[in-house]
């Protein structure tokens, strides 16, 4: 199976964007899964339908608002410019940007599912052995909750991988910065490549069948628990 | 009396049934976005009770769609390259017609790109230009040729961010997110971008010429509404309507 260089650099490119949006999500995701997982307020329900919003709308509205607000004239161009940035569409921190609101969800709500299974109990405990409320997060929910980053952490991964429509709408087709591999497949075929599409094709799926497969097979089994 | 009224109104009824019962969905090229819609229209107003469903998007995508067995009847393809091969693989119905010539221009909707030439892309504070992706589609191939044929595109490529057809390149500049884009001028032509910035015409001796066809797909063999419509293209009004939004038509190019 021969790839070509930009083939290659496609895939490269689509590892780093997937990476770093999952290691940002881990940061971001966390409190909010935290607080949507333990609060009261009346707050919980908008929030936490927010955060669920990109699994709902189709990607071409999430990369079509993007585009506009990240644009000269929209609300983040304006920042960006104020900071001294340049404007975020074409560029591969724009799809960083994207992307952790596109994946949001499926770190946070796997996060969120940990966080509430673990249950008031454990953190009465040890507040009564002095822990103070951050010491018993990191040392007693995140142990706990360790099976839902593993979830959480390979969906965000995969789904950042499998991203095509925002990063048509914002991405320019740059190669090396914002040509992913779905961009690529998706270039192939226009072109009428079909045998360079299929084999990066076939690099995807085989690659999220495993991702899944790990998924599924590291799950820990609630009949065990 | 009544019964004649009646029996007349079922009559009519029927055949209004029998003569009016098509439905043709037609694949088109994105630069035709504006220019089908009025043509369109007018048919319909032409043959009430016919129905007429446009797909807009790339060519290239089209001409895989139809290998692939899509429910498209007539298919306008910007580069009259796709039809032929869809022709040559015994995917159409009817001969492949050129119905127009497309143009390119220099298009910004925040500088005036009537006082803008080629050349002045190469201005600094000119961060991005969207062209169309030269890899697949037309209008894309030709804004290359020309920067190329202008001995630009070395200093110009840095520059580029590339939409997925003509249309989708027109958004990145009207959006502001590219200050100026090369696309077609059948898009520049219509009102929603012509209120905003202008165009300067790109010399079509810069770049090959951007001819378009279209075809009568396989499927639509027997179709009566098919031919009506393709015929269509070739009146009076439909062809008012092309040159209305810059297209060259194919018995006038001598003239241009």
């Amino acid at each position: 199976m021969v790839l070509t260089d930009s083939d290659l650099q496609a895939i490269w490119l689509t590892v780093k964007l997937a990476s770093i949006v999952t290691a940002i999500l881990l940061v971001v995701g966390t409190p909010i899964a935290w607080w949507l997982a333990r609060t009261r307020s009346r707050w919980k329900g908008p929030v936490g339908a927010v955060v669920a919003l990109p699994l709902v709308l189709p990607p071409s509205v999430l990369g079509f608002y993007l585009l506009l607000a990240m644009g000269p004239d929209g609300p983040v161009g304006h920042l960006t410019r104020a900071l001294g940035v340049g404007p975020l569409p074409f560029t591969f921190w724009g799809l960083v940007l994207a992307s952790v609101f596109y994946s949001m969800p499926f770190m946070v709500q796997p996060l969120q599912n940990a966080f509430e299974a673990i249950g008031d109990r454990p953190l009465e405990v040890a507040a009564t052995l002095r822990a103070s409320p951050l010491d018993a997060f990191f040392t007693v929910a995140l142990p706990l909750a360790r099976p839902g980053y593993l979830t959480a952490s390979i969906l965000t991964f995969a789904h950042t991988v499998g991203e095509f429509g925002v990063v048509l709408m914002i991405g320019g087709n740059l190669p090396g910065i914002t040509r992913v591999a779905s961009v690529q497949i998706y270039d192939h075929v226009e072109a009428l490549e079909y045998a360079q599409a299929h084999r990066l094709a076939a690099v995807m799926l085989i690659f999220s069948f495993l991702v899944l497969l790990a998924v599924y097979a590291w799950r820990p089994n609630p009949k065990k628990g | 009396m009544k019964l004649i009224q009646s029996l007349l109104a079922i009559c009519s009824l029927l055949l209004a049934l029998s003569v009016h019962a098509g439905k043709i969905t037609v694949a088109a090229a994105a630069d035709l976005k504006f220019a089908m819609d009025e043509i369109v229209t007018a048919f319909k107003e032409a043959n009430p009770g016919e129905e007429v469903d446009v797909v807009y998007g790339s060519s290239g995508k089209f001409h895989t769609q139809i290998q692939q067995g899509a429910p498209y009847d007539l298919y306008f393809s910007a580069d009259i390259g796709f039809p032929h091969e869809l022709a040559k693989q015994g995917f159409a119905a009817s001969e492949v017609r050129p119905y127009a010539f497309g143009r390119i221009v220099l298009w910004s909707a925040s500088l005036d790109a009537t006082r803008m030439t080629l050349a002045s892309l190469t201005d600094p504070k000119i961060t991005r230009i969207a062209i169309a992706n030269p890899k697949h589609a037309p209008y894309g191939q030709r804004a290359e040729e020309a920067l190329r044929a202008s001995g630009l595109w070395d200093q110009v490529e840095p520059k580029l961010v590339y939409g997925e057809n003509i249309a989708h390149t027109a958004q990145f500049v009207q959006t502001g997110n590219a200050r100026v884009g090369i696309i077609a001028l059948s898009l520049a032509l219509n009102p929603e971008l012509a209120n905003k910035g202008g165009y300067w015409l790109i010399p079509d001796t810069l770049h090959q010429p951007l001819e378009q066809g279209y075809i009568i797909t396989r499927r639509a063999e027997n179709s009566a509404l098919a031919r009506r419509f393709a015929d269509y293209m070739a009146s009076q009004s439909a062809r008012t309507v092309m040159t209305k939004y810059g297209f060259v038509l194919p018995d006038e190019t001598a003239g241009k």
